[in-house]
């Protein structure tokens, strides 16, 4: 597995080949808690959220919402405890980005938290883990514990005024758990159910206050938006996609691995066929999903020529999004009926039963798949399918259900020879 | 067929499971009070606990939930939802050593159903499965997060990537 920057000096990625590199010392002697001196030493909160918002830092977890937009709506003057929550509930299949910094930085980590904290003039955060990440909350407590002994959290952070404390917080085994009204419900002691907005979290979150949640890879961002400042750090990337980004990359390539990129990188094939090593076994690329499992499915020829490039814009233009960047690479041994059918098993088994699209809607499909699976196909399925999808897609009570119904109709749109074989000759296909 | 009355137990009654609630070293007990001392409202650290009574009891037995619904003071049935939501919380016996193969796609397509099958057979059960020494349960569960060093599994926390048979042999058998 390579952890590599391309076509960027590494920044995210810059301490993890280091010896050592989760301690506290050895992250202080490359730049760490530079940027939490500068900010106390004389930001306002204000000046913080300004230079978020300059840097077009996106939220890195999936949706891409603008960060600075994000810390802005929490209301000043509540009177209620606001909370900071690190979502490194990473479970969007094709995504391991947050596994690796927190392993091999946990201390970038906590940074971007204590300025986030700061912005929002936050006491207490949570560091809400997938429970199958149990190491890396064995990481985090260590890190946390020299960053308490250093006097970096706690009471009166480096002698100044300000406060802040941070607990780890273990999931346990939840795709919905990813989804922030769902987190914040599972981090009160509840189902893991997602809630109605509005209420945002920034207004109405963890207790009723208000409370920011942001991806491991957003936070972690922050620290170098503060030492450079946003403006530079936006010139690294494109106007509207700001910095740079980390790809989860999977499947049949030579060097699969965390690749991070300034946004805008301009050329996915390049990105595939050399920076990635190539296609494994030298066999010849049929698909990829670039952005997590949610996201439309791409076919070679949507790639190959077509200089696609890899932000938020690039992406939608070429038929696709950057979602999580879980950066899925098939080549022409898969067959995309079967792909489908796999990741919508995983959506029926991680849709949480609150609403009825969802909940039945990913059963059926999972039920019509199983049948044409087994022989069973008939010509109208793929229509059948496409009308499921229809109505679970924005018809369901959190984008969960979108996610599950997105790969297939792209599937059967951009695939159609791998369906209509097992449809029209189900025989012959099965 | 015939109806049959039914006495409905009003909702205020509390449940009845028939044991005595769990109890636990100090040491354990003290390891809970640092976990509730992280939350402003108890109900929090339901999971945190969750994972400290199935390491202590081996899974969430009825005697755990009790313990949990009087320490966390809430209603049994409190506990029960919030244990069968959660994939990682077993409310039934599981084998010492849970072997968990990521079945999605990343691992997949780079040979999952291989892992799973070879497992199966080295260990002669199926999928769901636990051997009758108690020692082993298979799964296959949704992604761990592990797509760039697939195929993996993952043996209670830890995690074993980049496996082949020959790898599995050696990790299965060094096991105690």
């Amino acid at each position: 597995m390579r952890i590599e920057a391309i076509g960027c000096e590494p920044l995210q990625l810059r301490r993890v080949h280091l010896e050592n590199s989760g301690s506290i010392d050895v992250y202080r002697r490359n730049g760490g808690y530079a940027a939490i001196k500068k900010v106390l030493d004389g930001m306002s909160p204000d000046d913080v959220i300004n230079e978020v918002k300059k840097s077009s830092l996106r939220g890195r977890g999936g949706a891409g919402f603008p960060t600075g937009m994000k810390w802005s709506f929490v209301p000043k003057d509540s009177p209620k405890p606001k909370y900071v929550v690190c979502n490194a509930d990473e479970s969007e299949p094709g995504t391991f980005k947050d596994r690796y910094l927190m392993e091999r930085d946990p201390h970038m980590l906590i940074e971007g938290m204590l300025i986030a904290a700061y912005a929002l003039n936050s006491k207490t955060s949570y560091i809400y883990t997938r429970g199958e990440y149990k190491y890396l909350i064995d990481i985090m407590d260590v890190a946390l514990a020299e960053a308490r002994a250093a006097g970096l959290v706690g009471n009166k952070i480096l002698g100044s005024e300000f406060s802040h404390e941070i607990y780890t917080h273990t999931g346990a085994g939840a795709y919905i758990c990813g989804e922030e009204t769902a987190l914040l419900s599972s981090l009160e002691g509840l189902r893991g159910h997602p809630r109605m907005k509005p209420p945002f979290p920034a207004v109405s979150g963890l207790y009723a206050c208000p409370t920011v949640v942001n991806n491991v890879e957003t936070l972690t961002a922050v620290p170098d938006i503060i030492n450079m400042g946003g403006e530079a750090y936006q010139k690294l990337g494109t106007e509207k996609s700001g910095g740079t980004k980390l790809w989860s990359v999977s499947g049949h390539v030579n060097s699969p691995g965390v690749y991070e990129l300034p946004m805008g990188y301009d050329d996915m094939e390049k990105f595939i066929f050399e920076d990635c090593g190539g296609m494994l076994d030298g066999q010849k690329l049929k698909a990829v999903i670039p952005g997590g499992s949610s996201v439309y499915i791409m076919r070679a020829d949507q790639i190959i020529g077509k200089d696609v490039r890899m932000d938020y814009e690039g992406l939608v233009a070429a038929g696709s999004m950057v979602g999580s960047g879980g950066f899925i690479v098939m080549d022409e041994t898969v067959d995309v009926f079967e792909s489908t059918k796999n990741l919508t098993e995983f959506y029926k088994h991680e849709s949480c039963g609150w609403c009825t699209p969802c909940r039945e809607g990913t059963d059926w499909l999972v039920k019509v798949f199983k049948r044409i699976e087994n022989g069973g196909g008939r010509p109208e399925d793929a229509q059948l399918m496409l009308d499921l999808c229809d109505n679970i897609e924005g018809k369901s009570f959190c984008p969960l259900g979108d996610a599950a119904a997105w790969p297939i109709q792209s599937a059967i749109k951009r695939f159609p020879e791998d369906f209509k074989r097992r449809l029209f000759e189900p025989q012959k296909g099965s | 067929m015939s109806a049959q009355v039914v006495n409905i137990q009003p909702l205020s009654q509390p449940v009845d499971l028939g044991v005595e609630p769990a109890t636990f070293s100090p040491e354990v007990e003290a390891e809970i009070d640092r976990n509730l001392a992280k939350y402003p409202v108890a109900r929090s650290a339901i999971l945190p606990l969750m994972f400290i009574v199935q390491r202590e009891r081996g899974y969430l037995d009825p005697a755990g939930v009790l313990y949990l619904a009087n320490r966390l003071k809430v209603r049994v049935t409190d506990i029960w939802e919030v244990a069968t939501f959660y994939s990682m919380i077993h409310t039934d016996p599981i084998g010492k050593y849970h072997i968990q193969v990521c079945r999605t796609l990343s691992c997949k397509i780079r040979g999952a159903g291989k892992v799973t099958e070879h497992c199966s057979q080295k260990l002669g059960i199926k999928v769901g499965e636990t051997t009758t020494d108690g020692r082993f349960t298979l799964s296959e569960v949704e992604c761990l997060g592990s797509c760039g060093t697939a195929p993996m599994f993952q043996i209670n926390f830890d995690y074993h990537e980049n496996l082949t048979p020959e790898k599995i042999d050696q990790i299965l058998d060094a096991l105690p």
